[in-house]
């Protein structure tokens, strides 16, 4: 993976840019000692490590403000960080550039059940937020399975998703307002308790720009009423193409679920030897679950069963117990920790049309035979996101690269089937050199021009999600400025 | 001018020589220069996948063309655009196109969303006559800046969209409408908080200062239904008489179009609000006619031609449009809430990107 190269003069002047953001933080919030720095060398996507010049770790928006002007007069690149843990290297930094943690800033602001909403400073992590709420029965919506780790500013960034969103949608659709700092340290927030914007819907982009239009310290996020019960089904058939039938005959059918999850053989091996969550031997694994009372639910569940015999299941399981849905949940939830027990893997995220399906798996499946790299696939089947997780091995020269090019052939796939690179993951340095695959030069450029327009020197997080080639001439022109 | 094609389109717009006006079914009362680009060539749905809950249209297609095609694989547009006819005194058809650039959400929008919740991809012309897309026709997709959501609620003033892809979703098996008898204002947005605050899914939030009437809509399977209702009936006891009404598609269709306003003279605004805040603001405005949709947080208000609501407002959290007023008062008061100089900035900036020419619809948002 190409990063550009460092900007000298920036390096050159690291004891300035130091001394000056000493100025306005406390001692211990700037890290510059390189065995310090390299905790910050990488995000979850750890194949690409660099240590960054410095690290800052604000408390407030004031300090956030401070060093984002200070960073914008010496020119030195920003990279902002919630948890670390993406998986498209978002938070990578270059040795150039500053990162910018907002981890201490995870205090509750607000919350209010009246107009259910809660307002919080955005290091606090996503499960911390249902965690405020939970006592009075109360949830906030989006759960990527990384929310015991990952912050609201990160899951803003990327406009994380979860395997709920089916019924509640992703961060977008969870998202009331934001206070964001501009890249000259000038503070606006958008939004707020109320809906909708009165203007052009300025939240809207900020939510999925993976840090590159300014920095978010506070959200304003919808919290919703826990439904009375969950309860889920376990579906396994001998054949994908019939579990991705039998999906489309449940969602055709006017049934809802919350989510719908698929797995296949490898995958539900890995599953139940890392979980026991008791997942049956078989081709393809469904997980389907509803909500409501529970008449509700039995009702929901006895048509989605009678969908689900027509199509021949090997195995047809009602959740009966808490434990036994906590179970199943804990079994798809660790399916990543499960894959990486077998080798070093590679989470890809592409989407496509759910009708789509069989064919892909079958494509994937022959393009594994030729590169000689066993995959997994788990998905969230009701939308059509998939994470196929390619094995390989990191020690083994030449595998990694093996594995890009596997995994680049089957997002290209993912486009060509009418879908697309990233479902929920984003872009980061990850898909950035596929992005021409899937959108033409004028695509990029008004993209890119939302960038111009809310950091004109290109000092955000700037060589992400846009292909280093299309995105040259801006990052030069702010070099060449300088 | 009215192009055939996409191709056409951008290339009537690279040679433009002055600003027009962006009209769909030109329902909506967007008025501007007298030439207008129209999309009512553009129309069908290009693609309908029942199980995949999605759709694709060109931006001219009657919205009833496509409910039309929804209803008979029993799904439907979840955020219940309202139709502006009755409100503004218009004729035509609304167009799809015309729902997307507006941002067009009905009373679902508090449970479901709104329009730009369910907008899964765009195709557009912008100011320098290239085609552009952004977004897709799948349900999660992340793939750089969303543009989509910006469109959405842009009216036109970034771009003429040429196709839209949409998320639907099944349509409710029954539905019923649970009426509260509130004396005031206070009493009926605490009603319609305390059964949003509820697990009882109300997927409707009205109240009717006129009938001093709290209405709930609950939708879904016939038990579940019933269900709920008779729950949520118990619970909200303590604020009224509360009373079931079955067949209620007609009330909420009224609810929607806010059909209460349309044979009364005088401007119509929409303000949008913390619900809760809901009733103080109704107190500054001093409207001859309102109605709270959306829990509160959706005030339709009623007030003397030429008034300028947003001085009667004063500063508060949220953003006054103007719906039905003449064009001298569009043009003196302007139809959007003034921003704050940070995101006008902004604003400014983006539209000068998309349309560096000042071309498309003209002084319309801001
Ligand atoms: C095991 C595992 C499971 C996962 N499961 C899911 C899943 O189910 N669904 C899903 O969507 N994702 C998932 N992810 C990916 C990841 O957790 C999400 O992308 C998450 O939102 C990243 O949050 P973070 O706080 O760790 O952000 P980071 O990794 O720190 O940063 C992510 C991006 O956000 C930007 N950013 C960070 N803070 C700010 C800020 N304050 N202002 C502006 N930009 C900022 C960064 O520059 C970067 O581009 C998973 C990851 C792992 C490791």
């Amino acid at each position: 993976m190409e990063m550009p190269t460092p900007n000298p003069d920036v390096l050159r002047r690291k004891a300035v840019v130091l001394q000056r953001l000493l100025q306005v933080l406390p001692e211990d919030a700037v890290i510059h000692e390189p065995s310090e720095t390299r905790a910050y060398e990488c995000d979850a996507l750890t194949a690409y490590k660099c240590p960054p010049m410095l690290a800052v770790l604000p408390a407030t928006t004031q300090e956030v403000s401070d060093i984002l002007r200070i960073c914008n007069e010496e020119g030195v690149p920003v990279v902002p960080r919630g948890s670390g843990t993406s998986l498209a290297g978002g938070a990578l930094p270059t040795a150039d550039s500053v990162i910018l943690g907002v981890a201490r800033m995870n205090e509750v602001l607000e919350v209010d059940y009246d107009n259910r909403f809660i307002r919080v400073q955005t290091g606090r992590t996503n499960l911390s937020v249902t965690g405020a709420v939970e006592e009075d029965e109360f949830f906030y919506a989006p759960d990527p399975s990384s929310q015991l780790a990952c912050a609201i500013a990160g899951n803003i960034a990327m406009n994380s998703g979860g395997a709920h969103c089916l019924k509640y949608g992703v961060t977008t659709n969870n998202l009331l307002g934001v206070k964001m700092v501009m890249m000259d340290g000038s503070v606006v927030e958008i939004g707020g308790a109320h809906l909708d914007s009165g203007g052009l819907d300025l939240l809207g982009v900020i939510c999925g720009s993976e840090g590159q239009l300014g920095v978010v310290t506070e959200a304003t996020l919808r919290i919703l009423r826990k439904p009375e019960g969950a309860r889920p089904v376990l579906m396994g058939f001998d054949d994908n193409e019939v579990a991705g039938h039998c999906v489309s005959d449940i969602i055709k059918s006017g049934i809802l679920p919350v989510a719908i999850e698929f797995m296949d053989t490898l995958c539900i091996k890995a599953c139940e030897n890392f979980a026991h969550a008791g997942y049956p031997d078989c081709t393809a694994l469904l997980i389907v679950e509803v909500e409501g009372s529970e008449a509700e639910m039995d009702y929901q569940l006895s048509k989605i069963i009678e969908i689900a015999k027509r199509h021949n299941p090997v195995e047809l399981r009602e959740s009966q117990s808490a434990e036994e849905s906590a179970k199943i949940w804990l079994g798809r939830k660790s399916a990543f920790g499960a894959m990486g027990q077998l080798n070093d893997y590679m989470c890809l995220d592409g989407t496509i049309p759910v009708s789509s399906l069989p064919e892909v798996l079958r494509r994937i499946g022959e393009m594994s035979q030729d590169y000689g790299l066993p995959v997994g696939n788990v998905f969230h089947a009701g939308d059509g996101n998939m994470h196929p997780l390619i094995l390989f091995d990191a020690n083994k020269p030449g595998d990694l690269e093996k594995c890009e090019a596997f995994g680049a052939d089957i997002l290209k796939l993912c486009v060509d089937v009418g879908g697309c690179l990233t479902g929920e993951h984003g872009v980061g340095i990850e898909k950035r050199d596929l992005m021409h695959h899937q959108y033409t030069p004028a695509d990029l450029e008004a993209q890119m021009a939302i960038k111009d327009v809310f950091d004109p020197n290109w000092l955000l997080n700037p060589a992400k999600v846009f292909p280093l080639d299309a995105s040259e001439s801006r990052r030069a022109a702010r070099i060449a400025a300088e | 001018m009215n192009p055939k094609t996409e191709a056409e389109l951008a290339e009537m717009v690279a040679g433009l020589k002055e600003p027009v006006r962006i009209k769909g079914g030109g329902t909506r009362g967007i008025a501007g220069p007298d030439v207008a680009i129209e999309t009512s060539e553009l129309t069908g749905i290009t693609l309908y996948e029942p199980g995949a809950l999605t759709l694709v249209a060109k931006a001219g297609t009657p919205v009833a063309e496509i409910e039309a095609a929804l209803d008979a694989e029993g799904q439907q547009l979840a955020f219940e655009p309202m139709d502006h006819r009755g409100l503004v005194g218009t004729s035509g058809t609304p167009t799809i196109g015309g729902v997307v650039a507006g941002n067009v959400s009905g009373p679902r929008r508090v449970q479901a969303g709104a329009c730009r919740d369910f907008l899964l991809g765009v195709r557009y012309v912008d100011g320098m006559g290239q085609v552009v897309k952004n977004g897709g026709r799948v349900m999660k997709n992340v793939t750089g800046y969303d543009l989509v959501k910006l469109m959405a609620g842009s009216w036109g003033t970034l771009g003429v969209l040429t196709e839209v892809s949409l998320k639907v979703l099944p349509k409710p098996e029954v539905s019923a409408t649970l009426a509260v008898q509130a004396p005031d204002v206070t009493t009926g947005i605490a009603a319609l908080s305390a059964a949003l605050k509820s697990p009882f899914e109300v997927s409707g939030a009205v109240y009717d200062p006129n009938n001093a009437c709290a209405l709930l809509r609950l939708e879904g399977f016939a038990g579940s239904v019933a269900y709920r209702s008779d729950k949520l009936k118990s619970a909200l006891a303590g604020f009224g008489d509360v009373n079931r009404i079955e067949q209620s598609d007609t009330l909420w269709a009224g609810l929607r179009d806010a059909a209460n306003f349309h044979e009364e003279s005088g401007d119509v605004w929409r303000i949008s609000v913390k619900p809760s805040g809901a009733p103080e603001i109704a107190g500054r405005i001093q409207a001859d006619r309102t109605l709270f949709d959306w829990g509160g947080g959706l005030i339709w208000a009623l007030v003397p031609d030429g008034t300028d609501l947003r001085a009667r407002l004063g500063a508060f959290d949220g953003h006054a449009t103007i719906v039905r007023a003449e064009p001298e008062t569009l043009s003196n008061l302007g139809r959007f809430q003034p921003e704050t100089p940070g995101l006008s900035a902004l604003t400014r900036g983006i539209r000068h990107k998309f349309d560096p020419r000042g071309l498309f619809n003209p002084g319309l948002m801001g």
